[in-house]
Order: C-alpha cells, then structure tokens, then sequence
C-alpha cells in the first residue's frame, strides 16, 4: 500500500486562502446544543464547549452514551446546528455559511466515516467511493481513476465492482475511509468506526486511520467507546454531561 | 452534480425496484395512451364530418316551399308546393349567384331483370352535379336537352349500380323505374354519408321534366320539391340570402307583413354546426382522458413520497458528503420525469396501437395527428414534473442529522 506516492495524493496545505499558522484547525467556543422535549423545555447536549484542534492532531473523543460528543461531531461536521457559541474551521465561521457553502464544506474540508458504514447499497463500491468527487463536479473519467487509486489505496483496488453487501464490515468501513479521502479532505471526523467490527478488524482499521494521520497529516477526530480504540489517538477528549472533562494525553 | 450524470442515477435508482416502476409507469402509459387514443377518435369524428361537408358542396343555400294548409290544418315546412321551375330561373338571373338547382324528388321502385330496389328518384338538372361538386365515375351526364324533352335517361348512384348490377357495367343497360324504361348513361362518383347519416349513394338522378311530367306525374305543374343555391362566393352568403327571399316574396306576391311561403336555410352554417359539435367532442373526449393522466400523476406523486421515506438515510449519506439541496431536488425530480417520460413513450405506442384497434374493430375513422403525439408526451412529461416537485422538495430540505438518524 502506497501513501505518499503516487503524485497529488498528498493533503494540500489549508484551503482556506492566507491564515494564521498558529490558528488551530478547529476552534470551537462556548458551544451549546439542546434538543427540544415534547412536552415543552429541552434537554440540554452540549454546554459551553471549548475546545481547538490543531492540523494534524488525532483527537479521540470519548463519554459515557449521551454525553454529547456525537452531537459535537456532527455540528463540527457541519450536519448540525448549535444553538449558540462560535465555531471555526480553518478560519471560517461555519455560522455563516449559506447551506449550500455549507455542503461544499461537507463535500471538500471533511470526511465522514461512520459506525454503520453509511454505504449506498445499490451503488458499486466504486461508485460509493466516487460520490463526493460527483458532488465536486469532477468528469466522470477522472471520477473513476481516482476512485480506483482510493480503493488501492486501502487495499480494496480488486473489488472495485462489488456491492457493499458482498463485502465484510472491516472492508466496508475501509470503503467508507476511502470515500471520506475521496476529495482530499483536512479533517476526517470518524463516529464509533469500529463500533461494528470485532477486535482483529479494528485494529486494522485504526492502522490504517494513523497511518492517514501520520503519512499524509490528515487530521483525525474520532468518537469511541473502547479504550483500545482511543489509544491510537494521541490526544483524549473526555466528555460528560455535555461537558469536557478531561482533555490532554491519552491515559486509559 | 453534473447534469450528464444525474440521468443515469435516476435510471438507477428506478430500476432498483423494478415492479414498483412497472406499477407506477402503468398509471402513466394509461393515461398518456387513453389521451392519444380519444384524441385519435375525436379527430376521426372531425374527419367524417368535414368529409361530409365538402361532400356536401359549398357556399349552398337549400330554398324549400314553407307549411301548407287545409281546412285549418298546417302540415310541415316543405309540404307546399309554392316552388316552381320559374322560381328557380328567376333566381338565377340574380348577381350575387352563380348556380341553381331545382330539384323534384320521390322515392320509386326499379328494376332490371330479375332485382329490385326501392330508393329516392332526384328529377335534378345538369347544374345540380355541380353545386354539389358531383362527378360522374362513368358515362354522361344528361343535358339541358335532356332536361327540355323530358328524355327517360338516369344516373346511378354507386348503391343503387351496386344493387340492381352487381359487377356488371350498368353503362347503356335500360332499367325500368316505375314500369317505365330508362337508359343508364352514367354512373355517379361515391359520395358517402351525408351530415345526417343518409347514403347519398342511395339515389338515380332523372332530368327534372322527366320525373314532373312522366314519372311521378306532378298535381301542381312546374313545382319543385326545393332549389339548390350556390352563391357565388362565401362572403356573399348572406347577401344572396336577402336577394332570394326579396325576389320569392315579389314573384308570390306577398304583402308587406304576411309570412314567407318558402324557407331558405343556410347549408354552410348547418356545416359549421356540425364541425363545431365535432371539435367540442374531441375536447370533451381528451378532457375525460386527461383524467386518467391526473390520476396516474397522483399516482407517481404518491409513489415518489413512499420512496423519499424509504431512502431518507441514503438522502442523509448523500448531504452528509456533499450533496446539495438542488442535487437531491434534481435527483428526484429526474426520476420522476424519467417514469413520466417512458411512461409517456409506452403509452404513446400503446394508444397508437389501441386507435388501430378501433378502426378496425368498431369500423371508426380514427386519425392520429403529430400534434396529438406531441401534446400528450408534452402533457406526461409537465405531469412528472409538477407532481415530482413536492416529494423531490421534501426531500431536498431534509436536515442532514435527521436524515442519518433516519432508520
């Protein structure tokens, strides 16, 4: 498997024209979030969050269920609002974007790898690979060849043509990687990726998430329950009660 | 998306649940295919009857005698004989005519060797042929001559040539009409249904002195049954009309006040009312059938909610990488026009197929114009699109996390 070569596979510097090097990545403040009961009032999520990433950091996030670090991951993801705070990526206020910019956001700045994999079932696993590069308007040759480098990449190159369905949870999630490689993302938010897989294949899949963060300074945020999974992260962010409460080295 | 590629994921997405499409598409292939087919049939009416109205001849004025009376009781228009073959002279000095027919018709009995049959014998003269742009298919038409010596000669018409002659040429045979002999000098071109539904083949034409006098032996000499006008161009229609009731009214001396003794109907408008009637069927019957494309539009619509809620998480997956709203609006907009579109296409060649079957099972003129094709594919494909939009929409607006979550 080959990461650096060949040429362009390399994540480009911040896309985001001239901005201060020192500026964190993701620069998140006083961040709320609260969902609505039915019977009036809400249920507080997310309360006064604070938190910066750094480009090429590998952040895991952990909590106990409900604590709120997968509403955080989706409003960093831009597939979710919060209900106050400021959040920055590169730079920009994620707030301010039109829900198309918004999409642009999701389709050229993050990749998104989630616990069930979130393949379309009817589509080739080519074609899953190639579906953000669609999105970016990119000719359907280019879509192809690049789709076939992103699945050699993680070692899928000889199913190109599958279903999702024919292909085993492990090789799956590396589908989704690839996908979320496709239009050479910064960030790759990951919610519970191994969350469906047994031991041997999580940690082929983590391998492979630092090696993306090592070889090509891509940066890493990931939710998880296990502990395992966490240590290949280098930096722990612990949450609870939609607070963080721990965040620094990687101690579990 | 590129718009290249949005069609071909449309296909996709359809053919991923194949029975539901057929389904679907069935709505629509019945309603774009009833519509072409009534269409078909409506304009078919139309042909028929502007066939019979060119048949008919044109810019014709049919003046008849008006009620007779007797001892109190007054018969129906027609039954008078104030008419007379002077009437019909006079009327052709006018200027703002160019032909005129005086016609004494009866219906008689014939024969020629060993068949009969009954049918109306027309005593016409020659100008009759031409204001009803008549031609003959075989032989001469009898002359004034003819008409002035009271000659027993007749033209056939194809029923009446058909009936007593079968394949023989009737050219020259004598046949007898009432017992009385007369020669076959022509045949008359087919002519077919006339706005009323009569056979105008059904007929002999005799010259007009031959049937007064010989033939039904006439109790008022010189009347006639009624007289064809042609005036001598539409516009002077009318003109035509004030001249004909001003002179009849001077010939019959008729008081200022008195009712006419004579009626004169305006065959054109009779036409026009015909035609009109014939439009509004073909209007009526695509109405009727554009209900059924409204119910298969319903129907699509339905079908595209169903499949909105069916994919939610694949609409979340799609947003989640980068989709935007007008992606997911266009997807499934495109899908349902696609349905519409080949729904459309099927149901095209089905009601060609169906308006054959009609002509030839219910002996109807069907007629299959561009124009009918072209509206009902237009009609499927503005259907798809108006009824794709709101499930499309609902689609598009879907909150991304909600549409993950979705199950």
């Amino acid at each position: 498997m080959t990461l650096l070569a060949p040429s362009g596979l390399r994540v480009a510097a911040p896309p985001t024209g001239a901005r201060d090097e020192s500026e964190p990545l993701i620069q998140v403040t006083g961040l709320c979030k609260e969902y609505p009961l039915a019977g009036g009032g809400a249920t507080p999520v997310l309360r006064d969050v604070r938190l910066a990433i750094a480009s090429g950091e590998f952040v895991a996030l952990m909590g106990p269920s409900g604590s709120g670090k997968s509403t955080l991951l989706n409003i960093l993801g831009g597939l979710d609002t919060p209900n106050a705070g400021d959040y920055r990526l590169a730079g920009q206020a994620v707030a301010a974007l039109s829900p198309n910019q918004l999409a642009n956001l999701r389709n050229r700045q993050i990749g998104f790898v989630f616990q069930g994999f979130n393949l379309l079932q009817r589509s080739t696993i080519a074609e899953n690979v190639a579906l953000p590069l669609l999105y970016a308007g990119v000719g359907k040759a280019e879509r192809q060849r690049r789709a076939r480098e992103l699945l050699e990449q993680v070692g899928l190159g000889h199913r190109a043509d599958a279903r999702p369905n024919q292909l085993s949870g492990g090789q799956q999630q590396r589908v989704a990687i690839a996908r979320a490689l496709a239009n050479r993302p910064p960030l790759i938010l990951a919610d519970e990726p191994t969350g469906n897989l047994d031991t041997q294949t999580s940690e082929e899949i983590m391998a492979l998430f630092s090696r993306l963060n090592v070889e090509q300074g891509i940066t890493l945020l990931l939710v998880t329950h296990e502990p395992d999974v966490a240590r290949y992260a280098r930096r722990l962010v612990r949450f609870k009660d939609g607070r963080i409460v721990h965040d620094g080295e990687v101690n579990v | 998306m590129s718009w290249h590629a949005a069609p071909a994921e449309a296909w996709r997405a359809l053919g991923a649940n194949r029975l539901r499409t057929a389904l679907t598409m069935l709505g629509m292939i019945i309603g774009v295919g009833a519509v072409v087919l009534m269409l078909a049939v409506g304009e078919g009416a139309r042909g028929t009857v502007t066939q019979a109205i060119n048949a008919m001849g044109s810019e014709l004025l049919l003046v008849s005698p008006g009620a007779s009376s007797s001892g109190g009781f007054r018969f129906g228009s027609g039954t008078a004989s104030t008419l007379t073959l002077k009437d019909a002279e006079a009327v052709a000095q006018l200027a703002t005519v160019s032909a005129v027919a005086p016609v004494f018709h009866s219906g008689a009995q014939l024969v020629y060797g060993p068949r009969n049959w009954n049918t109306t014998v027309y005593g016409v003269t020659p100008d009759y042929l031409l204001v009803r742009s008549w031609s003959l298919e075989s032989g001469q038409p009898f002359t004034l001559t003819d008409v002035r010596r009271g000659t027993r000669v007749a033209l056939l018409g194809q029923q009446v040539a058909r009936s007593l002659f079968g394949d023989q040429d009737p050219l020259n045979q004598t046949i007898r009409i009432k017992s009385l002999p007369f020669r076959v000098v022509g045949v008359l071109e087919r002519k077919g249904q006339s706005l009323d539904g009569r056979d105008q083949d059904d007929i002999v034409m005799v010259p007009i002195n031959t049937a007064q006098t010989k033939l039904f032996g006439n109790p008022f000499p010189g009347t006639v049954r009624f007289i064809t006008v042609q005036a001598r161009s539409a516009e002077l229609m009318e003109d035509a009309e004030a001249d004909i009731e001003q002179l009849l009214r001077g010939r019959h001396r008729l008081a200022k006040g008195v009712e006419n003794d004579f009626t004169i109907r305006d065959l054109t408008a009779v036409a026009e009312t015909a035609a009109q009637s014939a439009r509004a069927m073909t209007v009526m019957l695509g109405a009727i059938a554009s209900v059924s494309l409204l119910v298969g539009g319903i129907g699509i619509m339905n079908i595209m909610l169903v499949s909105v809620t069916e994919r939610t998480r694949e609409i979340g997956i799609r947003m989640a990488i980068g989709a935007r709203h007008r992606d997911i609006l266009l997807q499934f907009l495109l899908e349902a026009l696609l349905l519409c579109v080949l729904g459309g296409l099927v149901g095209i060649l089905l009601g060609m197929g169906g308006s054959q079957l009609v002509s030839e099972l219910a002996e109807m003129t069907v007629i299959i114009t561009g124009d009918s094709i072209v509206l009902s594919f237009l009609f499927a494909a503005s259907t798809g699109v108006f009824f794709g939009f709101y499930p499309a929409r609902k689609a598009a607006l879907l909150k991304p996390v909600e549409a993950l979550r979705h199950e």
